[in-house]
């Protein structure tokens, strides 16, 4: 018995391997993949050097040395020239607009009569520096009206953050729980896709033996029962080693792209972490390094090993589950046409999975919610994936919610199997009509 | 007789519906056994138990005496009325693959395999893909991997449906040569033809029930309601003849050629005796033909069925 499961798996991982489709999937994912990555990675390029030239007619006393070059704009200073003038002369040399500043005896007037003249809607990230250099100069008016010298509003004006620690000592961080639940959010993900793509591999192929009128043939060989459960490990090997093919190719390709290209792909990650220091003035560049450095730790210290143990037992556990649902559709029906209505009601609670994880677990893993849920079986593969990377035991997921979820997975992929063989026995020797739920319902006890 | 099969008040429902109530029937060794009965009679539903792919709410059924039980997958070759084969695997594979499942070792399936490839001219369609052959075609590797295993039993349903007749003639005399060399048969159709071909024992099912079964010969005696065709060459008045006949006789149906002289007739006697109307058509006519007539298979069913649908 147990060699005819065997045949089945070889025969089902062997088909699906060899379908064209598939090779060519597993061929063009990697390189379309790194494909993005690079073309992501030379638009921001492209993104960051284009620098905007502003002409400034300034016609007032103040704001003489206020606009400097920066990463966005660059500055061209006219002189002498109407506005009229100026206009003309900023559309001919097709730059991106025209700063003008009126004459008026006061820093607040003239700054509330300057107008900046672009060709279309300008940029906010322009606007938002421009009203940067005015705000600062305005308000060091307004504090030396006020008798109050910059340096004074400096050292109040010092950035303030909360100190956070968890109750044993260590410093926490800021952001770590989000940046923890979104590396198990990614996990949390890839399961789900691979759900439901093998999944509905495993539904095409029930679907393909019904219509080819094979299985009858086979099942005078074999229970369905082993043939339900030879497709599903067959398809999943199949599954696993399309994974393995892009992880490594995937790699392979972005090591010599990196090598050949030189892409900087240095600066695509100093620019997503760039977003938070940038706030931070020159002096705290030290302290940042150091918190950088932390951050560093914090993801250093993620339980890795736990992680992916845990990802292969929900994923296993959870794609049990599913494509075993995945199979008793496709022995339902007779086309996949006529899947949508009960596609839906699964890709549900995967959906809700992936929503909640990023909504309530970012927020407060530990919460209710995200308790409730990564115990929930339909929902636990992925929702406990997101909550893993804080570790097991004290401060992570406690250990009972841990056990108890794998438990529950088990027990719900037992019951679930058992009924899904029960629609997927009468489901494959039915032919030439769409059931209704009340139907599949009516199978169950035959 | 010593019995390949035997069932034993065999139930099987789904829900409310009823497919088979208590079936009966004892199916010889070494002979061919035609399963009849109208589309949806439960022939299907009966098969199914045999390979075990269902199992019967109550009942039983001995397989060569023993109660059924999952070993006996490999000494049954089934070929299901609705068949057929992956359609992207190569020929080849996908019967070495249906034979392993059999329980066959791999080196022993290719042996018999190219034997019957051989046998039956396709040894040339081992690399083919089943997408690239004709139904035809395809129905003839059907048919090797489910006698590939040199199975006690083999079960047919409707095992000409889709071969032209050159092709049905060929997997007949095939048929028959199981036959020959022990194999029993279980064979299910509603082409008639072929039962009065094959079969040496039938059982009609209906509407779930075993209506009729037994040796065909013995039911189509028993069937047999002395009736004679009757064809006379008559010298002078045709009608006349005719006429006093009908006078004596229980005459079904007549047809008069008077231009030819000739005289066709179907009469029912009252019983086996044919004396008395030989010596009355010998006084005026040449008989030409006088012959009893045996009802068919067709007959048979067409009659059972609608008797039964009558209350009868």
């Amino acid at each position: 018995m147990a060699s005819k499961l065997g045949l089945i798996i070889k025969r089902e991982y062997l088909a699906k391997v060899r379908n064209r489709s598939f090779i060519v999937m597993t061929i063009l994912s990697p390189l379309l993949m790194v494909g993005m990555i690079v073309l992501i990675a030379y638009l921001a390029k492209v993104n960051d050097e284009e620098t905007r030239v502003v002409t400034v007619l300034n016609e007032s006393s103040f704001f003489q040395n206020d606009f400097n070059p920066s990463k966005n704009i660059s500055f061209v200073h006219l002189e002498d020239l109407s506005l009229e003038q100026a206009k003309d002369s900023t559309t001919a040399l097709e730059y991106y607009g025209l700063l003008h500043i009126p004459p008026a005896p006061t820093v607040e007037q003239v700054a509330n009569a300057a107008y900046l003249y672009t060709k279309d809607n300008p940029n906010t990230s322009v606007t938002q520096e421009l009203e940067d250099i005015f705000q600062s100069q305005l308000r060091q008016n307004r504090l030396q009206k006020l008798g109050v010298s910059f340096e004074q509003f400096s050292s109040v004006e010092k950035p303030f953050e909360i100190n956070l620690s968890t109750f044993d000592g260590e410093k926490s961080m800021k952001g770590i729980n989000e940046i923890k639940a979104f590396i198990g959010g990614g996990f949390g993900y890839a399961i789900m896709m691979f759900i439901i793509i093998y999944g509905g591999f495993v539904m095409r192929s029930v679907i393909e033996e019904k219509t080819s009128r094979i299985i009858e043939v086979i099942i005078s060989s074999v229970k369905p029962f082993q043939l339900m459960l030879g497709k599903i490990i067959g398809n999943s090997l199949a599954g696993i080693t399309q994974f393995s093919i892009w992880i490594i190719s995937a790699s392979l390709l972005m090591f010599i792209v990196v090598l050949i290209f030189g892409v900087d792909l240095a600066a695509l990650s100093a620019d997503t972490s760039g977003v938070t220091p940038g706030a931070m003035g020159v002096s705290q560049l030290g302290a940042m390094d150091s918190e950088m450095m932390m951050y560093a730790k914090e993801i250093y210290d993620i339980p890795w090993g736990l992680l992916i143990i845990s990802f292969f037992i929900y994923f296993v556990l959870g794609y049990l589950i599913y494509s075993s649902i995945y199979a008793a559709i496709g022995a339902a029906v007779d086309n996949e046409t006529d899947t949508q209505q009960f596609i839906f009601p699964i890709i549900l609670p995967l959906m809700l999975a992936i929503y909640v994880g990023f909504f309530s677990v970012f927020s407060n893993p530990h919460g209710p919610i995200a308790v409730g849920f990564s115990l929930f079986p339909l929902t636990s593969p992925i929702v406990m994936l997101m909550r893993l990377p804080g570790g097991i035991g004290e401060g992570g997921v406690p250990v009972w919610q841990f056990l108890l979820s794998i438990f529950l997975l088990i027990v719900t992929f037992l019951g679930i199997v058992s009924l899904a063989a029960k629609i997927y026995r009468t489901g494959i020797l039915m032919y030439g009509k769409k059931p209704t739920y009340k139907e599949l319902i009516k199978w169950l006890r035959y | 007789m010593d019995h390949i099969l035997v069932a034993e008040n065999v139930t099987k429902t789904y829900g409310d519906y009823t497919a088979l109530s208590n079936i009966s029937l004892q199916i010889p060794k070494n002979c061919i056994y035609g399963l009849l009965g109208p589309n949806g009679a439960g022939k299907t539903s009966f098969i199914r138990i045999i390979n075990q792919i269902t199992h019967q709410d109550s009942g039983e059924i001995l397989l060569n005496g023993e109660p059924l039980a999952p070993k006996h997958i490999a000494s049954i070759g089934y070929l299901p009325e609705e068949r057929g084969l992956y359609k992207s695997m190569k020929v080849g594979e996908q019967a070495l693959y249906l034979a392993q499942l059999k329980g066959l070792s791999k080196s022993e399936a290719k042996t018999r395999l190219t034997y019957w490839f051989d046998r039956l001219n396709i040894g040339d369609w081992w690399d083919k893909k089943i997408q690239e052959l004709s139904k035809g075609m395809a129905q003839k590797i059907q048919f090797i991997v489910t006698v590939l295993h040199e199975p006690k039993l083999l079960i047919f349903d409707e095992p000409f449906s889709g071969f032209d007749p050159i092709n049905a003639n060929i997997i007949k005399d095939e048929i028959l040569q199981l036959k020959e060399n022990g194999t029993s048969i279980i064979f299910s159709t509603h082409r008639m033809e072929s039962v009065e071909e094959l079969c040496e024992h039938i059982a009609l099912i209906h509407k779930s029930e075993k209506i009729l079964d037994g040796k065909l010969s013995d039911i189509k005696k028993a069937y047999k309601n002395n009736i004679f065709n009757v064809g006379l060459y008559v010298e002078k008045d045709v009608s006349a003849m005719m006429r006093s006949l009908k006078e004596k006789f229980n005459i079904l149906s007549s047809e008069v050629d008077s231009d030819e002289n000739q005289l066709n007739f179907k009469v029912q006697l009252p019983s086996h005796q044919t004396g008395d109307i030989l010596m009355e058509l010998s006084k005026g006519a040449n008989i030409n033909r006088f012959e009893e007539t045996i009802p068919s298979a067709n007959d048979i069913f067409i009659q059972t069925v609608n008797n039964k649908d009558n209350g009868q």
